[in-house]
């Protein structure tokens, strides 16, 4: 277990470094810092000395390491665009992205996976074709369609609720959150909809095909023919083991869901992350971009190792290996 | 090239089974036939779009701003010459459409020819050398999947901008697109195609050949690759939907087609900015059109997966 998990972090390190390789690359090389910083007047020697005081004079190897200094002590530079620490913004900016990305999955979870059993135990019903047509349609529905059909519906043409921005947010040590409020919540009914949507289809359709796979294995079959309650059988004996791989689809799909977050923010002008990323990308504003990018990477290996170590926890089997 | 294939099937023993011949003449249902009909339409409509097209809509001097946002022609105040209405620069929306799809196919397409192609050679390479180009390709390959497809879209895209001003412009934004989309979906065609490279590298024929001493590349191109094909056209229909989407998706954020060379998914920005006023046709027709066109995709897409591989039909 232990050595497992030492490997799992050194993986993890590498992936990290990885990525920092490549947030420095389109650092350092994607567009001249120096012509970005200095006036427009600035002479050679000026700019020399620049580029002296940035230390971009020195061996490359040497700068990447002090960028995986500076980003590991949380200095990601300064947005060419705002002029302000790049920390700052994302700090600012992180709270409501995670707010939807946590309130969109927790839609799609609590309505993906009843569903998803229910098609599983009658697989030729007519509820469950239907789910299954409805489901084909909703991967074909780009997020940013969705997203303007229910803005049509329930903002415009409805007017119950809003469509843009995140409504009052309340400031709770540091972090901004619109759970507090009637406006907040009222603003995130929408755009988490159109972001659980995307994730719904793919966990209704994974507990689905994974609860036909096990509900005709030998165990379930014995089970029946000891003659369990069809309830018992279903959601403690299958159910569980079903729901192993939409655990990690979940927790893989967390950094799907931040992407997807850019068009969801982006259609309900939600002042998140991936608004700022949008931004970033249009203006060519590199060290928001490489800072995005650091971010993405660092969550994603975290949710790994989470989705692991929560593996081991509702997986006995791989308990008592353990031991 | 068929007789070894057929002779090496009790080889495979740990593979599933080849699929029983009976299971080919399965029929065809409804859906499929419809799906299908419907990408035929619009593919046909979008090719011809230059001579079906009532308007010109990328003759910015044609357009009138008099006839901006003008609503359908089935509606009250709608004009006959423009039968879906106008967006907000006065340009026919049924012609723009048109030409919306034919960018919108040309871009999804061009990304899963560049994307199969790279990955076909690349898959073949690493299945039949081994050893470090393998390795080498496949984490590569790992690190790339590791990212979701729009966010590396949008970097190689951002950092394309950042480079090269040029980059938004309707010249250079299609190279761009495609580019940014390929760079991810290439991955799929290699590892599938490179498992089938080593089941292939195993068999008789393939080991006669190389007794022969017939050059690696001849072996790869003339002996393996007929032979790896058949899960590549599955995989490139199904991703065809899905860089049409990404396509679209880009459009929309603003860093894909620009206004004056619009696709689908450009259509669908320029009308969410007029959504609130009411004006809810310039979004509405393209976002149906693209949606219908991806459904039609997919239904074909699933279908053929079914056909190819019995196995996972239970899904």
């Amino acid at each position: 277990m232990l050595a497992a998990l030492a490997s799992r972090l050194a993986q993890a390190l590498l992936v990290m470094l990885a990525v920092t390789a490549i947030a420095f690359v389109m650092f350092r090389y994607v567009g001249d810092p120096v012509a970005m910083m200095s006036r427009e007047d600035a002479s050679p020697a000026e700019k020399a000395e620049l580029r002296k005081t940035l230390g971009l004079d020195r061996p490359v190897l040497v700068q990447y390491g002090e960028f995986v200094g500076r980003v590991a002590t949380g200095d990601l530079g300064v947005s060419f665009r705002n002029q302000r620490p790049v920390a700052d913004l994302l700090g600012e900016r992180l709270p409501a992205t995670l707010e939807l990305v946590i309130v969109a999955t927790i839609l799609s979870l609590s309505i993906g996976v009843p569903i998803g059993v229910l098609c599983a135990l009658n697989p030729e019903g007519k509820a469950a074709r239907l789910v299954q047509t409805v489901s084909l349609i909703g991967i074909s529905m780009p997020t940013f369609v969705t997203g303007i059909a229910l803005i049509l519906v329930f903002a415009v043409i409805l007017r119950w609720l809003p469509s843009f921005g995140r409504g009052d947010v309340v400031l709770v040590g540091g972090w901004t959150t619109g759970f507090l409020t009637k406006s907040g919540w009222a603003s995130l009914v929408l755009p988490s909809i159109t972001l659980a949507l995307y994730q719904l289809t793919l966990i209704m359709r994974l507990v689905r095909a994974e609860m036909i796979d096990v509900l005709s294995s030998d165990y379930i079959r014995f089970a029946r023919a000891r003659g369990l309650p069809a309830r018992y059988i279903n959601f403690h004996l299958a159910l569980r083991n079903a729901l192993m791989p939409v655990v990690t689809v979940t927790g893989l799909q967390i950094g799907s869901l931040i992407a997807f977050a850019i068009v969801t923010e982006t259609v309900f002008q939600w002042p998140g992350m991936g608004l700022l990323f949008i931004q970033a990308v249009s203006f060519a504003d590199v060290p928001v971009m490489a800072a995005y990018l650091l971010f993405v990477g660092f969550l994603f290996v975290v949710i790994n190792m989470a989705v692991d170590l929560i593996y081991t926890i509702i997986d006995p089997r791989l308990r008592t290996r353990r031991a | 090239m068929s007789a070894p294939s057929i002779e090496a099937a009790p080889v495979l023993a740990e593979a599933p089974a080849p699929a029983p011949r009976k299971r080919r003449r399965m029929r065809i249902p409804a859906s499929v036939i419809g799906g299908a009909v419907v990408v035929l339409v619009i593919g046909l409509a979008a090719a011809l779009a230059p001579w079906i097209a009532p308007h010109n809509p990328l003759d910015v001097g044609s357009f009138d701003l008099l006839n901006a946002e003008m609503p359908p022609a089935f509606m009250a105040e709608g004009d006959s010459r423009f039968w879906l209405g106008t967006d907000n620069q006065g340009r026919d929306l049924f012609s723009a459409m048109l030409y919306g799809a034919r960018v919108s196919i040309a871009i999804g397409g061009g990304a899963v020819l560049v994307a199969a192609t790279v990955g076909v050679i690349l898959g073949l390479l690493a299945g039949y050398l081994g050893g470090w180009v393998d390795a080498l390709i496949m984490r590569v390959g790992d690190v790339i999947l590791s990212l979701p497809t729009i966010l590396l879209a949008l970097l190689v895209s951002g950092v394309a901008r950042a480079v090269f001003p040029e980059a938004g412009t309707a010249q250079w934004a299609p190279v761009i697109l495609i580019g940014a989309i390929a760079i991810h979906e290439w991955v799929q065609y290699a590892r599938t195609v490179r498992a089938a490279t080593m089941v292939e590298s195993s068999k008789d024929y393939v080991r006669a050949a190389r007794v022969m001493g017939l050059p690696s590349i001849r072996i790869m191109a003339r002996h393996i690759l007929p032979n790896v094909l058949s899960p590549v056209i599955v995989i490139a229909t199904i991703n065809l939907a899905a860089a049409v989407l990404t396509e679209a998706t880009l459009s929309f954020l603003g860093v894909g087609m620009p206004p004056t060379y619009p696709s689908l998914g450009t259509l669908i920005r320029i009308g969410n900015e007029f959504v609130f006023s009411g004006i809810w046709w310039i979004a509405t027709f393209p976002a149906a059109l693209l949606v219908v066109l991806v459904l039609g995709v997919n239904i074909v897409g699933d279908w053929l997966r079914d056909w190819f591989n019995p196995k996972r039909q239970a899904r």
